[in-house]
Parts: C-alpha cells; structure tokens; sequence
C-alpha cells in the first residue's frame, strides 16, 4: 500500500495540477480572465440565476389546445376532399369537440365512398409515416379520433417551433446568454441572466401573436352578433375598439395570415402620432392583399390579433404597396414588443407560465458573498480543527481537502455546470464526506498504533481497512447523489451535480493522495513513532 | 505538540444495556414528530403549497403590521410578512389566485409591489417566485418519491452488501431521521421547501455513511471476534469508532454553522435542517440501526461466513470477557 512507483508519483500530480489549472478560469475576477484566450474563457463554472440573479419562467402549452388545432385543420383536409370528389359527398352536423371530428354523410348509400375518400386523405405521408387518425364509422355518422402516435407527433411539432419562436423573440431584445430549453413534452423553461423584472419579456414569450386580417362580414344582424349565434362562415370575435363588451362578426376566411408578413416594426402614425405597428406583406400576401382591397374598397376588414378585433378600418382604395399599419392602444413598449412577435412568427401552440421565479441582482452578489464567506469560514474552521487533532497527518488532510474543492470547480469547469445555492451546499456536505474520509484514516492509525503494531504495519492497515468503509459510504452517496439527479428538480440537481463530482474527488483526494504524501514522508524519514 | 483529542481512548460505554430505554424515548420522540407533522402540518413553502412569494427590503426595518395591512387591503388572501436578518428583509407570501387565468399570479405580484411602493419609498424586490398549484403538486410528488426511492435505494444496498438485519435496521434508522427532522420542522414552523428537501436527502447519506462506518466495523469484529456475544460485540465496535464519529460529527457541524451563520437567510433553514440531522443521525447509528441488530437476532456466524474453525458454534455459548486480541 505504501509503494508508490515514480510514475504514479507524476501522474497524481499531473491529475492535481490539471483539476486546479481548470479551477482557474472561474476563480479570476471577471476583469482579469477576459484577457484569457477564447477556449480557456469558456472552461468556466456558471452561476445559477439564485446566484447571479435574473429571471426563470417555466411555461406549459395546453395540449387540448393542439388537439383543438389539428381537429380544425383536418376538417378543412376532410371537407376539401369530399368536395372536390366525383362525385361530390355531401355532409352535415360537423363538430370537431375534444379533439375528434365527426360528421353526418348525408347520402347514405356515400358512406362507403366517403370513408375511403377520409381515409386517403388522412394516410400517413411518406414511408413509415406515423398513422395520425382513427377513421370510424358508426351508420352514417363518420368519426376521426387522434391516435395517440399522431397527437404525440403534433404536440412535439408544435413544441418545437414553440422553443424556435421564443428563441428568436429572445433573440430580438438582444438580452444576454438565455437559456431555453424544452422540458418534458409540453414544457420550455427560459431563464434568463441578470433579468430583474421580466413583465416585458413575458408580455413578448407569452403573445402566441397570431395576426389575421379577415373582412368584416356585414350580412350578420346586430341581434345575431348579440346572440353570440354566427351564420356560417363568419364568426363572431371580440373588438377592442368598440369598447368593453363589444363584438363584431368577420368572415372565417383569412385575407392576410402572420406567416405572410416579411417585416413588422414600430413606428408613429402620421396623423396622431400615436405608436403603431408598422408592416410589409411578402410577395404572396402583397399580392392577396392588392386583389381583395380592389374588390372591396369602401367595406370595412378587421384586423385581428390572438382572436381578439384590434381594429375595422375601412378600405378607402386599394392597398398595392404590400405594407400596413396596425392600430390599437400601444405605448411604444407594448408596440415594440408586438412588432418582434410578428416578425419572429406566432406560437404554434398558447402558452402560460406555470413557474416564475426572478431574484434580483442585489440578492444574489448578496449570496455570493455570503456563500463565500461562509464557505471560507467553514474550510478555515475545519483545517484548523483537523489540524489540532491529528498534526502532521492532520496537514496532510488539510491539503487534501484544500485541494479538492478547487479540483470540484475545475471538474464543474469544464462540464460548464451551473452554480446554484443548494451546490454551495453540496460542497459543505463534499468537505464533510472528505473529511470523513481523512478522519477515518488517521483514527484507524490512531486505533492500529493502539494495538502495539509498527508505524509502517499501523499506517499500511489503517489506509487498508479504512478504504475499504471510506469506498463503502461513497458508493451509498454516490446512490443518494444518481437519485437525487434523475428524480429532482432544479435546485436539487444542483446540489446533486456538485455531490456526485464531489465524491469522486474526495476520495481520489483523500484516499490516494494523502497515502502517498505519508508514504513518502514515511520512506524518508523512517519514523519510529508517529505523533497522530 | 499534544493533539485534540475528544474522546478518550478506549472508551468502554455500554450502548447496548440501554437499548431498551433508548427504544422507549426514541420510539415517543418519533411518534410525538408524527403527530405534529400530522395535526399542525409543515409550513410549506411556494414550492410546495404553491402561490406567491415576494421579498422585498426595505431602506428601515418596518413594521410588519403596516406591511401586513398593505398587502391585506388587496385582497388576495393573507399575506403572512415575516422579517429576515436585521429586519429589512421581508418576505410576503400570498395563495394561489382563484382565477383560473395564467396570468393573475404575476398581475397580483405586480399589484403588491406597487401598493408597497407607495407606502414605502426606497424599497426593493429583491425575490420574487410564483408558482402555480399543478408545478407544486408535481414537486411534493417528485420530492417524495425522490426521498423514498434514495432510502430504500440505500436499504437494499446493505442488504446486499451484509445480512438483511443490516437493510432492515438501516431503513428503520433513516426513516427515523427523516420523520424526525420533518417534526423538527412541524414544530419550529419554519419553511419547508425544495432546499430542505435537498437537505434531507443530504441527512439520509449523511446518517447513512455513519451507519456503514459502525456496521462495517461491527462485520469485522463478528469475523476478529467469532465466539463473542453480539451485545458486547457491538458495544466494542461501537466504542471503537466512537472517537471518529464524533470527530466527523464535529467537524461537518463546525462547516455548518459557518454556513447557518454567515451563508445568509437563503441557507439558513438548510443550515438548520443540516445540523439538526447530523445529531439525530449519530444518535440513530448507535440507538436505533446498532441496538436494533440484535433484536433481529443477528447472528455472530453469518451463515454466508467462509468456513473456518469452530464455524457452527451459538453466539451464546461464550461470553465476551473484553480482551482484546
């Protein structure tokens, strides 16, 4: 146990210096390690936004609402294909409640021609394509219900470009290093650094900004649009500049969709000066744009946003130039905000936020500084502790566990792990465990000695039987460190992270190197007796 | 240069003569934590109970009745303000808004903050987390299956590693840890919330390492000592260990109160939890997961033991008369 060959000798210092080489990056003051080259920059530890402060927002998309979505969109698929049929089917009673479609074909003797026509257009697309939809039938009554596959499929879609959407958003305020990450299937976390008060970065995240324009369906009667009853295709939506309360009925059918607009930002309108949001049409909406402005000049078309009518203005000539104006009550901010949605594209999917949690820049040096502090007074307390105790081997261990905590954050560095609270715990405990593993060692030296044995047979026995318990006890944190990592969340993980690195280090630390600092003094000195 | 020593050498403490008391008070104690946690309930925090959590300090410590009856005229619910440190820092929590709307949490938190900064020029948000009561229920269920799961991880580890009366005394001990640390957080009120999860499951390796550390002496003296009692045997081992365990105990109980004294109000409660599991889980190794061994009728002889002279003898048949060999 106590022979240690030359090359181990190197390579255990190799070890050590490398972990504390990559401490390095992270230790330095912000000031000095800019003058670091770019890869040696980058192997740093991150601090966790309880740390650094900044904002965290978890939100959650409505996976009814996808259903809702798909429902509608394979109706227009189903009712276009049983149209455009020879012959034509005809159908009635359509609802697409709960995610499912269901219609009446109103010729019976159709029914079979209708389901083959259903089933065509609903087949998978392209070579081991996912089956999306249960096609059934029950008499006349057609019913497609969502596989599971197929919703899966289309939620994971829509989370997708959901994560896209937001990154761009993000992208546009130009804020610095957020994090946007998908979490579980229908979850995207965004933490954003340094952020204190998030309401404008909510009010952009959270606009699923789905912009229409739709011309305003004047056939429908004031006692109809009361009634809330659409005749059908038109549909009855709420209207912003009508005052609270008011409606106003428009055509189901979209002139001008989000997706057709190139360029969105704000600007002043040139009578009042009021904020508005300025835009340009892509060649295809300019186009759709110019051809329904010149059939319906002089008639109203609305404007609307997520739903609601921002605003009805009348077509007073036709508008060729493929740009708009759109109206509403902004402030610069709120038209600044909705002109990045537009241009970044609207949410697939609504969102809303289900966590938020936001630590202000004051906290969090606060706690840096009294993580560190306390971490100080700690290791002070505990070197000196270990080094009345035991002398010589107490020092031994001093350096060990000196030693390891930097090794911790070079090992944190270079994995770019993230600093949190709990991980500052996390080293507590890792010092704990470490000097665990040091006071082990020498009381069984202590005991070996006791027991009459030589200062080489107490010293080779005690690192021998201790190891043993020492390798026993890490295997169990090691347990307690996996499950805490897989099954917790945020600040658990962070304490997880830093325990688990933490125990392999520790008893590299203490096991092996403290074994050949002894050993060596051992072999030089030749002790007859030890003070321990 | 004379060296600290805490425990005298050589103690010989008779730990296991007192189990019987030891059960006794160990077995009220956890039953007296059971029945606060029970009928008074954790103070759980917005992790767990879900709401609204503002913290905000303020440029003078204010009265907390004034802080009260600002936030109380919302009427969002009660606002239970409570100071941190010397004062200026006060925490506001608020329950889940009744509406269904996702976006009345953070209008209720910007309400506050506004009513607030009204009456109190100068103050500043330094926290704020709002949680919804779905993401709660998901963290007290992840919570609890993570701390289940880590011990009975753990248990079956030692039951693997030696006899099954080591798994079954180590989940007893550690399931005593842990609901007594939950009554030491039911009677003191303070919060609970992810951290001290994190400081549980920190508890539960902590005490379990302990436990590891005596029963794995305790395996070496049935092998050293095959004729000896298990009474004696584990009084000696026990004994032999005693002045490491109190020197781990000591040194990590040093760490955190550094931490519970300078790390700031964040890391109190787990500073707190810490210290607190740290004793219960030294007092458990000895009283509940030792004693406990021979109450499950450990054997001296495992039979998995490889064979060796003298192999089938009864563990009463010799009694220990303290030499060492």
């Amino acid at each position: 146990m106590l022979n240690f060959p030359r090359w181990k000798v190197i390579g255990i210092w190799a070890i050590l210096a490398f972990g504390i080489l990559l401490s390095v990056p992270s230790l330095l003051p912000p000031s000095v390690s800019e003058y670091l080259p770019g890869w040696a920059q980058r192997v740093h530890v991150n601090l966790g936004l309880d740390l650094a402060g900044g904002s965290h927002l978890l939100y959650e998309a409505d996976t009814a609402d996808v259903a809702r979505a798909r429902a509608t969109l394979i109706e227009d698929t189903v009712r276009r294909a049983l149209r455009t049929n020879t012959p034509p089917i005809d159908i009635g009673e359509v609802s697409t409640s709960g995610g499912q479609l269901s219609f009446v074909v109103r010729d019976p003797t159709q029914v079979d021609a209708a389901l083959q026509v259903v089933r065509d257009a609903t087949r998978p697309s392209g070579f081991g394509g996912v089956r999306e939809w249960d096609v059934s039938n029950q008499g006349n009554r057609v019913t497609l219900r969502p596989t599971q596959a197929g919703l899966d499929n289309a939620i994971n879609q829509a989370m997708t470009g959901a994560h896209d959407v937001i990154d761009r958003r993000i992208n546009a305020l130009g804020t610095r290093e957020p994090t946007i990450q998908r979490e579980g299937t229908n979850r995207i976390l965004v933490e954003v650094p340094g952020l204190q008060n998030p309401d404008q970065l909510k009010a952009l995240i959270g606009r699923t900004a789905h912009l229409e324009f739709r011309l305003v369906d004047l056939s429908v009667t004031p006692q109809q649009i009361q009634s809330g009853r659409a005749p059908i295709g038109s549909q009855i939506l709420p209207y912003a500049e009508g005052g609270p309360g008011a409606r106003i009925a428009v055509q189901r059918r979209a002139i001008i969709t989000g997706d057709m607009i190139s360029d969105a930002r704000q600007t002043f309108d040139q009578q009042d000066g009021r904020p508005v949001v300025a835009i340009s049409f892509d060649g295809n909406g300019t186009r759709r744009f110019a051809r329904v402005t010149q059939e319906n000049t002089g008639k109203p078309f609305a404007i609307i946003l997520d739903n609601v009518v921002l605003s009805a203005p009348r077509i007073d000539e036709p508008i060729l130039g493929g740009s708009a104006q759109i109206r509403g009550s902004f402030t610069v901010d709120t038209a600044n905000s909705l002109a990045i949605s537009l241009k970044s594209g609207s949410l697939p999917v609504a969102l809303r936020i289900i966590e938020e949690r936001s630590v202000g820049p004051d906290l969090g040096a606060d706690s840096i500084r009294n993580g560190i502090i306390a971490s100080v007074v700690a290791t002070a307390a505990v070197l000196i502790f270990m080094f009345l105790s035991y002398g010589r081997f107490g020092l031994y261990a001093d350096l060990a566990v000196a030693i390891n905590l930097f090794i911790i954050v070079g090992v944190m560095a270079l994995m770019n792990s993230t600093l949190t609270l709990p991980g500052i715990a996390g080293f507590v405990l890792t010092m704990g465990t470490a000097v665990d593993a040091n006071v082990l060692i020498n009381e069984r030296i202590r005991e070996e000695r006791r027991k009459g044995r030589s200062v080489i047979m107490a010293v080779e026995n005690g690192y021998k039987e201790a190891s043993r318990t020492i390798f026993e006890a890490n295997v169990i944190h090691v347990i307690a460190g996996s499950i805490m990592l897989l099954m917790g969340s945020g600040p658990i993980k962070g304490f997880a992270v830093v325990l688990l690195i933490g125990i392999v280090t520790s008893v590299f630390t203490a096991v092996v190197f403290t074994r050949m600092l002894v050993s060596q003094w051992i072999r030089r000195n030749r002790p007859t007796e030890i003070h321990i | 240069m004379r060296l600290l020593k805490l425990v005298p050498e050589d103690t010989n403490i008779g730990f296991v003569s007192m189990r019987y008391w030891a059960f006794g008070i160990t077995g009220l104690l956890t039953l007296l934590a059971v029945a606060t946690v029970w009928f008074q309930d954790l103070n759980y925090g917005v992790d767990f109970a879900g709401g609204l959590m503002i913290e905000a300090q303020f440029p003078q410590p204010p009265q907390i009745q004034q802080v009260r009856d600002n936030v109380d005229r919302l009427g969002f619910g009660e606002s239970h303000p409570s100071p941190f440190g010397d004062g200026r820092v006060v925490s506001i929590r608020l329950p889940v808004p009744a509406s269904a709307d996702p976006g009345a949490a953070a209008a209720e938190a910007s309400r506050v903050q506004a009513s607030l900064r009204a009456e109190f020029p100068g103050i500043n948000f330094t926290r704020s987390d709002n949680v919804s009561g779905k993401v709660s229920d998901e963290l007290i269920r992840k919570g609890i299956i993570a701390v289940l799961l880590a011990v009975f991880g753990i248990a079956v580890f030692s039951w693997l590693r030696y006899e099954w009366q080591f798994g079954v005394s180590t989940f007893v001990a550690v399931m005593h840890d842990v609901l007594m640390t939950l009554g030491f957080f039911a009677i003191t009120r303070m919060e609970f919330d992810l951290t001290i999860v994190a400081a549980i499951l920190t508890i539960i390796g902590y005490s379990i390492n302990d436990k590891i550390v005596v029963d794995d002496r305790i395996r070496e003296n049935m092998r050293k000592y095959r004729k000896m009692d298990m009474g004696p045997l584990i009084d000696l081992s026990v004994n032999e260990v005693l002045p490491r365990t109190v020197m781990t105990s000591i040194t990590v109980l040093l760490a955190l109160g550094a931490l519970l004294l300078f790390g700031g109000h964040v890391l109190r409660g787990f500073s707190a939890a810490m210290m607190l599991g740290i004793v219960i889980g030294t007092y458990s190794s000895i009283y509940v997961s030792a004693s406990m061994l021979i109450t499950l009728g450990l054997k001296a002889e495992p039979p998995k033991a490889k064979g060796g002279p003298g192999r089938r003898s009864g563990p009463q048949n010799e009694s220990y008369d303290g030499a060492q060999v």
